[in-house]
């Protein structure tokens, strides 16, 4: 069913990122002995200084706001009742559900104690923000799961659950919308608390919409790269008239975002901080040029929208932009005021990717094992490990 | 009954006797450093020709107490913001959060915890003076109750102006303090912070924080609402199909 060019070529592949997957998993284990053996200072760049870094600006703020797509798109078929979505449905949740997985086992590093991270179902602190995204993470990575066990109800032929949790489903995608709406802004809302510290190209007193809003576009973004993804496995064209209005919604997602932070920075009185083209300014005009002003023009016109290469490629950018901003948020812009240069240690690096990579190797295993996509789970002859390739490591 | 320290730069020697009676009463390892760590919880000094401390500042609403997400982190009635090691999971947010960057940790150790001031909780409670303030020899450190702090410093103010700087640090700074300081050199030339608000950070995430039950409310009953508009248009849209003659403009709205 392939011509032989191809199968010469995905002999190889297979076999390299294997091996690239098999050193980065010996690599984290490594790691991960003398994290527990040692403690924090020995493996990370993290100080009294500078107390949250890479753990927590990428794995904990990108992982959480890249899988807003599933709560988007779930709200989109379930509540909007635009059925037309619902092929991508699917992998949107698992999607979401294993970036909730990576955020947790990220945060099992991160903090001092992580056997104690039960603590906030005991102790309560309902003044703390930290308290808040806890319980909202914890809730919906139940939800995610619950919404995703029909798939493995289905698989092993029990009919009567499955058929039970669809009867829960709007109920479901309302309590999972909430959930999401309060923990992806309240990742904002953490660093309300620092207004002497955060530089002001990204304080503000709406951190907690901007942060819940670009999560949205963002989170589209992730779909249609998921899409595209997952079309290569199957050797199919992209689903252009589904993907095509998402795109659309990225765009007033992003232009709306786009401008608040301009009204946010403008009312703190920033812009010269921009123009002065210092470390913070030239950091901010990175984020938002990949982040907002590319996706948003380009996407734009009807002609680019509706051509693959420039959809996928666009929403790559919103992607790349977002996280930018979300390490901006928490490293570029907490530096100053830190007196400290942070740059993460290497061993802080292996610990991210290796857990990006884990996640899409449950991916690529998940969707040859369950009915992940309208056309039933993978055949191992097209096989996934062709989609893990590093180009891009943020879709987990 | 709210008790605090005022530390007065003008007096300070810099013999270093509080930071060694500190380590002594809370039984902390290793030799007095030059900053404060989890090990050392204050510290001095020298800073443009004056000798300056550095401890917790026992904010009086504390934005460590505040982000704290299992409460391990409390202000008590006596004016100390304590710690309990034992509820803590290592998220350091109060490190992140500090206005005054206090908390520090033990960063190497694989069972780490926050190691901060906690203003001789058991002797305040007591009533006796915290160990620095026992421990030093000019009076550069003195214990007693805030309003009375506040009356003292603002009196050496008044009695020698053209020796301090015009302003009490702890007053307003973040809400108010428990310790106070009073210097001959503005207070930002000696590492501390100029620009805090007078209103206690924490508010901030509060004014958040507060709204949310009323939010969840009204964010479930507008995500139903879309629901039962979309499916009964639905619904309709298939008796129009279906049922010829009947109109469904009514049931569209």
């Amino acid at each position: 069913m392939n011509t032989p060019l191809v199968r010469t070529q995905r002999r190889f592949r297979p076999g390299f990122w294997t091996a690239v997957f098999a050193v980065l998993v010996v690599a984290f284990c490594v790691v991960t002995f003398l994290r527990f053996s040692r403690g924090l200072g020995a493996v990370t760049h993290l100080s009294d200084s500078f107390p949250w870094g890479l753990w927590i600006g990428f794995d904990l703020l990108c992982g959480v706001g890249l899988a807003a797509g599933a709560f988007t798109l779930t709200a989109i078929v379930h509540l909007f009742n635009l059925k037309r979505f619902e092929p991508i449905v699917r992998p949107t949740i698992l999607t979401g559900f294993l970036g909730y997985a990576f955020v947790i086992l990220a945060l099992l590093f991160d903090l001092g104690q992580p056997w104690r991270i039960w603590h906030a179902i005991i102790y309560w602190n309902p003044h703390s923000v930290m308290f808040e995204v806890a319980w909202c993470v914890m809730l919906y990575t139940t939800v995610l799961a619950v919404e995703f066990s029909p798939v493995v109800f289905e698989r092993f032929g029990w009919h009567a659950p499955a058929r039970f949790i669809h009867g829960l489903i709007t109920p479901l995608v309302i309590l999972g919308v909430i959930l999401s709406t309060l923990h992806q802004s309240s990742l904002g809302s953490l660093y309300l608390i620092v207004p002497s510290k955060l530089h002001p190209l990204w304080y503000s007193p709406m951190l907690p919409l901007h942060f819940f809003i670009s999560a949205i576009g963002a989170g589209i973004g992730m779909v249609i790269l998921e899409s595209y993804l997952s079309r290569r496995a199957f050797h199919r064209h992209l689903e252009m008239d589904l993907l095509e209005p998402l795109a659309r919604g990225m765009v007033v997602a992003l232009g709306i975002y786009g401008l608040l932070r301009l009204e946010s920075i403008h009312r703190n009185g920033s812009f010269a901080s921009i123009l002065a083209f210092g470390y913070e300014g030239r950091m901010f005009l990175l984020e938002f040029t990949i982040g907002v002003i590319l996706p948003v023009v380009l996407m734009s016109f009807r002609r680019l929208r509706t051509h693959p290469d420039w959809l996928v490629g666009s929403a790559f950018l919103a992607v790349l932009g977002f996280v930018a901003n979300r390490l901006n948020v928490s490293i570029t812009g907490m530096e100053r005021a830190a007196g400290v240069r942070y740059i993460p240690s290497g061993m802080e690096i292996i610990v991210s990717v290796a857990l990006v990579a884990m996640g899409m190797a449950v991916f690529a295993f998940a969707v040859r094992f369950f009915d992940i996509f309208p056309e039933g789970a993978v055949q191992s002859a097209s096989r996934p490990p062709e989609r893990i390739p590093g180009s891009l490591p943020e879709s987990v | 009954m709210s008790m605090g320290l005022l530390v007065d730069t003008t007096r300070c020697i810099g013999c270093g006797a509080c930071s060694s009676a500190c380590k002594e009463q809370n039984k902390l390892p290793g030799p007095v450093e030059e900053v404060t760590t989890a090990y050392t919880w204050t510290t001095v000094q020298p800073r443009e020709g004056v000798n300056v401390r550095r401890l917790c500042m026992h904010c009086e609403v504390p934005t460590c107490v505040s982000v704290c997400p299992v409460g391990a982190l409390q202000k008590t009635p006596e004016g100390p913001v304590v710690y309990d090691a034992k509820k803590c999971m290592g998220c350091r947010y109060c490190m992140m959060a500090c206005p005054f960057d206090v908390p520090k940790y033990q960063w190497d150790r694989p069972v780490p915890v926050v190691g901060k001031c906690i203003m001789c909780t058991s002797r305040v409670k007591e009533g006796k003076p915290t160990a620095c303030a026992e421990a030093c020899p000019v009076e550069a450190t003195v214990f007693g109750k805030r309003d009375d702090l506040i009356w003292e410093a603002r009196t050496r103010l008044r009695k020698e102006p053209e020796k301090y700087v015009n302003h009490v640090y702890g007053l307003t700074e973040a809400g108010g303090t428990s310790v106070l300081m009073v210097s001959s050199v503005p207070f930002d030339k000696l590492g501390l912070k100029s620009n805090l608000p007078s209103e206690p950070p924490a508010m901030r995430t509060w004014q958040v924080l507060s709204n949310i039950p009323d939010f969840v409310g009204v964010w479930a009953v507008f995500l139903y609402g879309v629901h039962w508009i979309t499916a009964r248009r639905e619904v309709v849209a298939k008796v129009e199909h279906h049922g010829n003659g009947r109109n469904g403009q009514g049931g569209r709205s």
